[in-house]
């Protein structure tokens, strides 16, 4: 049984995540901004698989609360095993263009906030000698595009942060995985029209935590987009910054 | 801030009638009203899986909200088998998480892919309807979101006439949020089934009277080509839950464990000319010769309960221009006469149902547009032709005559008037509909095609 951190455990990748770990008999704190929504994840996975859940509310943007809250994730697990970071927004993003608290805002929520929360889960890891951080940025963040690049250079920061902590704490015992994941049918992408490899949640959670618990460093999910990326990444910035993608 | 919206050709099972829908799909319990208050259509309506086959679930040019994503458990008492969840949870979630410990659903369609919550919307009736009725006996109550954005409960005790409102009121009355549930305590997960063929209807139907007091489950397919002394043939199939000593030895350690099948699917519209007379008559034919009379068969819950889901996408096979499912309930006196003349008009206009399909109803459960009354209930499956509408207003017609009706989760074409004149609780429900739903936010096609709401637009 492994004690498992999951923040922004309100999305439905999250939720699914969580299920994937619960099937193999792990407890989990879930955490989010969202009481309600986090009371009835949790109620549904105990009752699917008799699973011991707690929640607890967490603002990513709230650093000055983290470490109360870091205390309180570790008294009500009695300890922990593993953190998966899930949380992220996009929300402002039309704002975030023009506006310098809406940019702030984003970077908050998807780097800041991920960044403060994780430095405490990886001094309590290295101390302990064992555990495992996962973050889930985006392949948003593997390129800057003029369409998103407020929420991309958020998780491109993130992407580097985690990668950074593995280069930590490889040597310390502590696990360190960045998931990448392409386009999820969730509410980010609802209402937007022919999506490529759009892929599941369902899926997305199974193949992002089978990649945890094989110990990946760097997972592309579904694994086509490791490949959408390389080509991406390749075009030279001159010829990028014409294209509209 | 604006939830988004897909906008999206939408059908229901039958893939007739086509429609544009602008798709909502909230993964927050809260978003259900911020879509109400800020989606920026003039009227919404609920949805499921989309199982029901005509256009119940549909609302052009309007909202449609996918309850899909709000499939929580909420409460389990593993004592008594109440169960609490929210109304977008499939009937295949319910079964593959309590079936195992000991529990099924209390009434079942003929399908697992559709919502708990459309289930009470429909009151959806099982091959136990004889038995135990429609699932709105098994719901203890209901929480509701009004469209003026209020969360109420109702059950028998409290709000009553919301509550017999809902149960078979087609997603008008409010967003079914929670259901709770009573589920059925089974030992196995496997069903005990004596097949029964018969020569003729009156052998058909006097069997259903004579047996399915002992049956939990009863059900009949009829040869609906088969003419002359042949005419109204058919199988019936009694069942009831497996317990444990009815399984062989090897399979008594796990009672809930049944072979796993591979899906098959449709994967593309078949020609239409596929389905016609002959190879109708040469299936009807091959159904009754391979199904002889046979006692005590184990057969497991999915072949039993859902012959058809593991056909994936099989409503492509009855081609492009898809097809309608025709249901009617027939009141005991004259019944017969009513299926006989039925049965004869349809072959007489040469409009052969693919699938056919026949049943003993009981009591209702009080739902004030629920479909099931005592009597016979026959489903006809039907490709959408030129001419095919015509013969079923004859049916209709028929049916009217008969003091039955038709079920509103099957239909897409019956007229206003034939519905007015055969859902009698009409009035009763539309004083409900006003009182919850004053602007009437709450609309589909059936509604409007069928003038169930007052004014409707
Ligand atoms: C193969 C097959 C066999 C079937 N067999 C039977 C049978 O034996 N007996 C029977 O009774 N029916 C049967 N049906 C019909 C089907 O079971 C019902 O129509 C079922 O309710 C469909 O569920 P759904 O989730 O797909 O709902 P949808 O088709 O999406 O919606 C059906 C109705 O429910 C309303 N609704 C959906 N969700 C909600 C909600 N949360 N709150 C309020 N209203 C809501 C919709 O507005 C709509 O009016 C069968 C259908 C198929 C395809
Ligand atoms: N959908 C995609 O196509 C896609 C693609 C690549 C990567 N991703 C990433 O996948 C993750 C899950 O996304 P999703 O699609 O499932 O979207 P989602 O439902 O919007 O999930 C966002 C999650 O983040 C939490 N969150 C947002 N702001 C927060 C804050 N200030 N403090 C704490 N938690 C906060 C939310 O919880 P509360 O609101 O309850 O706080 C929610 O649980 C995100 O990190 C997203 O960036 C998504």
């Amino acid at each position: 049984m492994r004690r498992v951190l999951i923040v922004g455990a309100t999305s439905p990748l999250a939720r699914y995540m969580a299920h994937e770990f619960a099937k193999q008999g792990d407890a989990l704190f879930l955490a989010a901004r969202d009481e309600d929504e986090l009371e009835r994840v949790a109620s549904d996975m105990r009752i699917r698989f008799g699973a011991t859940v707690h929640t607890g509310l967490f603002d990513a943007a709230a650093i000055e609360t983290h470490e109360a809250f870091w205390q309180q994730v570790l008294q009500a697990m009695d300890g922990l095993d593993g953190v998966v970071w899930v949380a992220g927004s996009m929300d402002g993003l039309e704002e975030a263009f023009r506006d310098p608290r809406a940019v702030r805002r984003l970077i908050d929520v998807n780097f800041t906030g991920a960044a403060s929360l994780l430095t405490l889960a990886a001094c309590y890891f290295e101390q302990q000698g064992s555990g495992f951080i996962a973050g889930v940025s985006s392949v948003a963040g593997d390129r800057g595009r003029g369409q998103n690049y407020p929420y991309g250079a958020a998780k491109g920061g993130l992407s580097l942060f985690l990668q950074g902590l593995r280069n930590r704490l490889s040597k310390k015992g502590v696990q360190v995985t960045t998931i990448k994941p392409g386009f999820i049918d969730t509410r980010m992408t609802w209402g937007r029209d022919k999506l490529p490899f759009l892929a599941s949640p369902q899926r997305v959670a199974q193949e992002s935590v089978q990649a945890i618990l094989r110990g990946k460093d760097i997972a592309y999910v579904p694994a086509v987009w490791w490949l959408v990326m390389l080509v991406i990444r390749a075009i030279p910035e001159r010829v990028f910054k014409r294209m509209n993608i | 801030m604006k939830p988004s919206v897909q906008q999206r050709e939408t059908t229901g099972w039958g893939r007739y009638p086509r429609a544009l829908c602008y798709l909502f799909r909230p993964e927050r319990v809260r978003e259900v009203a911020e879509v109400l208050q800020h989606g920026g259509m003039s009227s919404y309506l609920p949805r499921g899986l989309g199982r029901a086959y005509g256009d119940a679930a549909l609302n052009s040019e309007q909202g449609v909200l996918l309850m899909e994503r709000l499939d929580r458990y909420l409460a389990f008492d593993t004592e008594t088998g109440l169960l609490r969840c929210e109304g977008g949870v499939a009937l295949a979630d319910i079964i593959a998480t309590f079936l195992p410990r000991g529990w099924f659903l209390p009434v079942t369609p003929g399908t697992k892919f559709c919502t708990v919550g459309a289930c009470v919307a429909c009151d959806v009736h099982g091959k136990n309807h004889h038995h135990d009725g429609s699932i709105g006996n098994f719901v203890r109550s209901l929480t509701l979101l009004l469209p003026n954005g209020e969360t109420v409960r109702c059950s028998r005790e409290q709000n009553a006439d919301l509550f017999y409102a809902t149960i078979g009121g087609m997603g008008l009355t409010g967003i079914i949020l929670e259901v709770e549930l009573q589920l059925r305590r089974v030992e196995t997960a496997w069903i005990v089934v004596d097949y029964v063929r018969t020569r003729d209807l009156d052998e058909t139907l006097r069997t259903f009277h004579e047996r399915d007091a002992n049956y939990l489950y009863s059900v009949a397919w009829l040869d609906c080509v088969a003419q002359g002394r042949g005419f109204g043939r058919g199988v019936l199939m009694f069942g009831r839950h497996a317990v444990t000593d009815d399984l062989p030895p090897a399979r008594r350690p796990n009672p809930f464990v049944i072979p796993r099948k591979r899906d098959k699917s449709v994967p593309f519209d078949l020609p239409e000319f596929v389905l016609n007379p002959l190879s109708l008559q040469a299936f009807n034919n091959l159904y009754y010769a391979t199904h002889p009379a046979r006692e005590g068969i184990l057969v497991d819950y999915n072949t039993y309960f859902y012959p058809l889901d593991s056909i994936l996408q099989w409503n492509r096979a009855y081609g492009k221009r898809g097809f309608v499912q025709w249901q009617c309930v027939l009141p005991y006196e004259n019944g017969v006469k009513s299926l006989d003349d039925i049965l004869r008009t349809a072959q007489q206009r040469r409009t052969y149902p693919f699938l056919s399909v026949l049943k003993r109803m009981g009591e209702s459960s009080g739902g004030m547009l629920s479909f099931p009354m005592p009597g016979y209930t026959i489903a006809l499956d039907f490709p959408v032709r030129r001419g095919l509408f015509e013969v079923l207003n004859e049916l209709d017609a028929i049916v009217l005559e008969a003091g039955g009706r038709l079920y509103l989760a099957k239909d897409a074409r019956m007229s206003a008037e034939t519905f007015h004149a055969t859902y009698a609780l009409l009035p009763r429900w539309r004083e409900v509909k006003a009182q919850v739903d004053p602007q009437g936010l709450l609309q589909s096609d059936l509604a409007r095609r069928l003038q169930i709401v007052e004014g409707g637009k």
